[in-house]
């Protein structure tokens, strides 16, 4: 007897909507086993874990700020994606974004400030992030250097130039030389007296739609899809894989450039040595979980948050340990492809011949 | 449901809602918080704070109800993980790291009613306290050991962050070190992170092929202990006793003790008497702690003693005047005596004989 995973004929359109939603039961139901088997009260553990975070408008809108910055990057990474680019340096392209506005907010610091102080931050924030994206797409595209690799290097290369920056030039003079600058006169504007929900997250929501417009409505969003599923087909029509990739390294690191002001002039306030918890990354998984389409880019990045804070509440009010927010988060990311796995492929049981003798063995 | 009804039924619910929370209030423990930035087990920073929680536990029977949040990093999410604690009634809240401190005040200004307390940072609030341990005062006792024990004449030092706790460290290490053997030679590798067990085992490895047969660090995990103890050298561990990863390497260890002062200051809370201040604690307070010294002659261990002691009764300052700094400048003497809390706290510059360029 022998499991395989034989290709469907045709893939379900209503399992393609529903295969999420079951994922995320499944994940439910996995966590209620975790949290009986940990001794905790399983709806209780449930309520305090999925649903608690979303009850109060406060953490309503800690779920909107923690998700912002995934949401920003997976939108950009989503786009390279779809046209077979694979930028993994989304996290040094953040960096950057946050170094550039921060020299923006520094040089006005203590002379001017408003809203045009913060439009050229997030300016030069995206011109930073697309600065920094468009190196991995030139080495692409002039010397077939392959963007996976130069890509994430530059990440490690972005950390040490912030790092140098909070160290050096920019420290704060006051701050008994710890590496940090000083906190922005400007800052993102939050949208409510109370509660940290920003100008930014409203910034990200118009991309996730521009996106959207993007990808399924324009000449260019088809140019992209055609160029990552059929290359030969692409050229035929004209497509320049070459301007493809520069174009979509432009945007996305531009995303992760904005992304990074925004977090750095917003939730922090300050230039300071660790800007991101491996947003950069974990925007990754944002990007596949949504789809690599915008919306779901958004619904990806907002379920992620609310794993993250859900995780912490578990700790506070349960005091579960952290480690199970990760195996969650772990299990969340396996359901999700195991189900979309089974969209596409049927697993079947074939008797007998383990010596691989068939067609489908051989590999 | 009429519309009168609804609002029966909610004003009900408020009302008990109040009244609940009244008698849960009267009755209830004084929730205390804690923030680590490590995960509980990293045997260095923040298993220290949570034995110092579990101390405080142990202090309050009944009284006292911990809650700690670990692997919390140092950018957004701190202010967040902060406000939790302190929406959830948290009336007591330790931050333990010094990336916390905007964060913490911050939700501190949204809470006036709780109190915080924030380790090494230097901003206070009326509800914001600071607190620190004098480690260096630990530094230039290991230095005189790793002086004597060393043959090479070659200690290997693992720093994390060139920030003036880790630069007054590293001073205080050579001070003492050249009190006894005044050509010591020291090799600093910066790994820029206080939590790597790789790459902290990476550099024990470089600097004990580049000869030293001592090793220091200012990092949390145990790896340098274990590698020193495969390599058959000598190393001091680091916020905790870590003698179980070395049992013949571990000369002594730097333990942070935050059991006195976190009892204290709960007690303060249960009192009502607690009060915003900064406190920098060292081997007096009992916040800084030396492990037994091992794997040393007695000589060496008594000259150790001797000094834990003048330390300790403040016979005797790890950074007494002159200091001079690795361009031969004679620092300015703020304290009299020797260099004040605030030279020590802003420490930027390496003193004469460390053979290697601060970071900038």
């Amino acid at each position: 007897m022998r499991l395989v995973l034989e290709k469907r004929q045709e893939a379900s359109d209503l399992m393609a909507y529903a295969s999420p939603l079951i994922a995320v039961a499944i994940t439910f139901a996995f966590s209620a086993i975790v949290f009986a088997a940990m001794g905790k009260p399983v709806g209780a553990s449930l309520f305090t874990y999925f649903i608690e975070p979303l009850t109060d408008l406060n953490s309503l809108q800690e779920l909107a700020v923690k998700a912002t910055p995934l949401v920003l990057i997976a939108v950009g990474l989503s786009l390279c994606y779809i046209s077979n680019n694979w930028n993994i340096g989304a996290e040094g392209q953040y960096v950057m974004g946050a170094v550039f506005g921060s020299g923006v907010a520094l040089a006005a610091q203590g002379t001017m400030s408003g809203p045009h102080v913060l439009a050229a931050m997030l300016a030069a924030g995206i011109l930073g992030g697309m600065l920094w994206g468009a190196l991995p797409a030139l080495l692409k595209v002039r010397f077939g250097a392959s963007e996976i690799l130069t890509s994430l290097m530059l990440v490690y290369v972005a950390e040490k130039v912030l790092d140098y920056l909070v160290r050096g030039p920019w420290r704060d003079p006051k701050g008994y030389n710890f590496p940090q600058s000083v906190a922005f006169d400007t800052t993102v504007p939050v949208l409510f007296e109370s509660g940290r929900l920003h100008l930014g997250s409203v910034i990200a929501l118009g991309v996730v739609i521009a996106a959207f417009v993007l990808v399924g409505r324009t000449l260019k969003g088809f140019e992209l899809q055609v160029v990552g599923q059929a290359p030969r087909a692409a050229r035929f029509a004209g497509f320049s894989p070459a301007r493809a990739t520069l174009f979509v390294f432009a945007v996305s690191g531009g995303l992760a450039g904005l992304a990074g002001i925004i977090e750095v002039a917003g939730p922090i306030g300050q230039l300071q040595p660790s800007i991101s918890p491996g947003y950069g990354f974990t925007a990754i998984i944002v990007a596949f979980l949504g789809r690599l389409n915008p919306i779901g880019c958004l619904i990806a990045g907002l379920l992620l948050a609310l794993t993250y804070i859900g995780g912490e509440n578990a700790q506070i009010v349960l005091k579960l340990p952290l480690d199970l927010t990760k195996v969650i988060q772990g299990f969340l990311l396996f359901a999700v492809l195991a189900c979309d796995s089974l969209i596409l492929y049927r697993p079947r049981l074939i008797a007998g011949g383990s010596h691989g003798g068939t067609a489908h063995g051989a590999h | 449901m009429s519309l009168k009804n609804l609002t029966f039924a909610a004003m009900t619910a408020a009302f008990v809602g109040i009244a609940g929370a009244g008698v849960a209030e009267a009755q209830d423990k004084l929730k205390v918080g804690f923030v680590y930035v490590g995960p509980v087990g990293d045997f260095g920073w923040s298993y220290q704070h949570d034995q110092g929680r579990k101390a405080v536990e142990a202090a309050f029977p009944g009284k006292v109800e911990t809650t700690f949040v670990e692997n919390v990093p140092e950018g957004p999410d701190a202010e967040r993980v902060i406000e939790t604690l302190a929406k959830s009634g948290h009336k007591l809240i330790f931050t333990t790291s010094f990336g916390f401190m905007e964060p913490t005040l911050k939700v501190a200004k949204r809470y006036p009613n709780v109190m915080f307390e924030h380790a090494t940072g230097y901003k206070r609030d009326k509800n914001v306290a600071t607190y620190s341990g004098r480690f260096y005062e630990g530094r230039y006792i290991i230095g005189q050991i790793a002086a004597k024990m060393s043959k090479s004449g070659t200690v290997g030092y693992i720093a994390s962050f060139p920030i003036p706790e880790v630069v007054s460290g590293i001073n205080a290490f050579m001070l003492g070190a050249q009190s006894v053997k005044p050509d010591m030679k020291i090799k600093v590798i910066w790994v820029s992170s206080w939590f790597d067990p790789g790459k902290e085992a990476d550099a024990a490895k470089a600097l004990i092929s580049q000869g030293a047969d001592v090793l220091s660090q200012h990092t949390d995990s145990p790896a340098a202990m274990q590698e020193a103890e495969k390599a058959g050298v000598k190393a001091f561990g680091q916020s905790s006793d870590m003698v179980k990863f070395g049992p013949k390497a571990q000369l002594t260890s730097i333990v942070d003790d935050w059991g006195p002062y976190y009892i204290k200051r709960v007690k303060a809370a249960l009192d009502g008497t607690w009060k915003s201040e900064d406190f920098w604690g060292g081997l007096k307070d009992g916040d800084v702690v030396m492990a037994p010294y091992a794997n040393m002659p007695d000589d060496v261990k008594a000259m150790a003693k001797a000094t834990e002691d003048k330390l300790r009764s403040g016979a005797m300052h790890a950074f007494t005047c002159p200091v001079v700094d690795q361009a031969g400048k004679t620092i300015e003497c703020k304290g009299g005596k020797n260099l004040d809390d605030g030279q020590v706290l802003g420490m930027n510059f390496y003193v004469k004989g460390i053979d290697d360029k601060l970071p900038q």
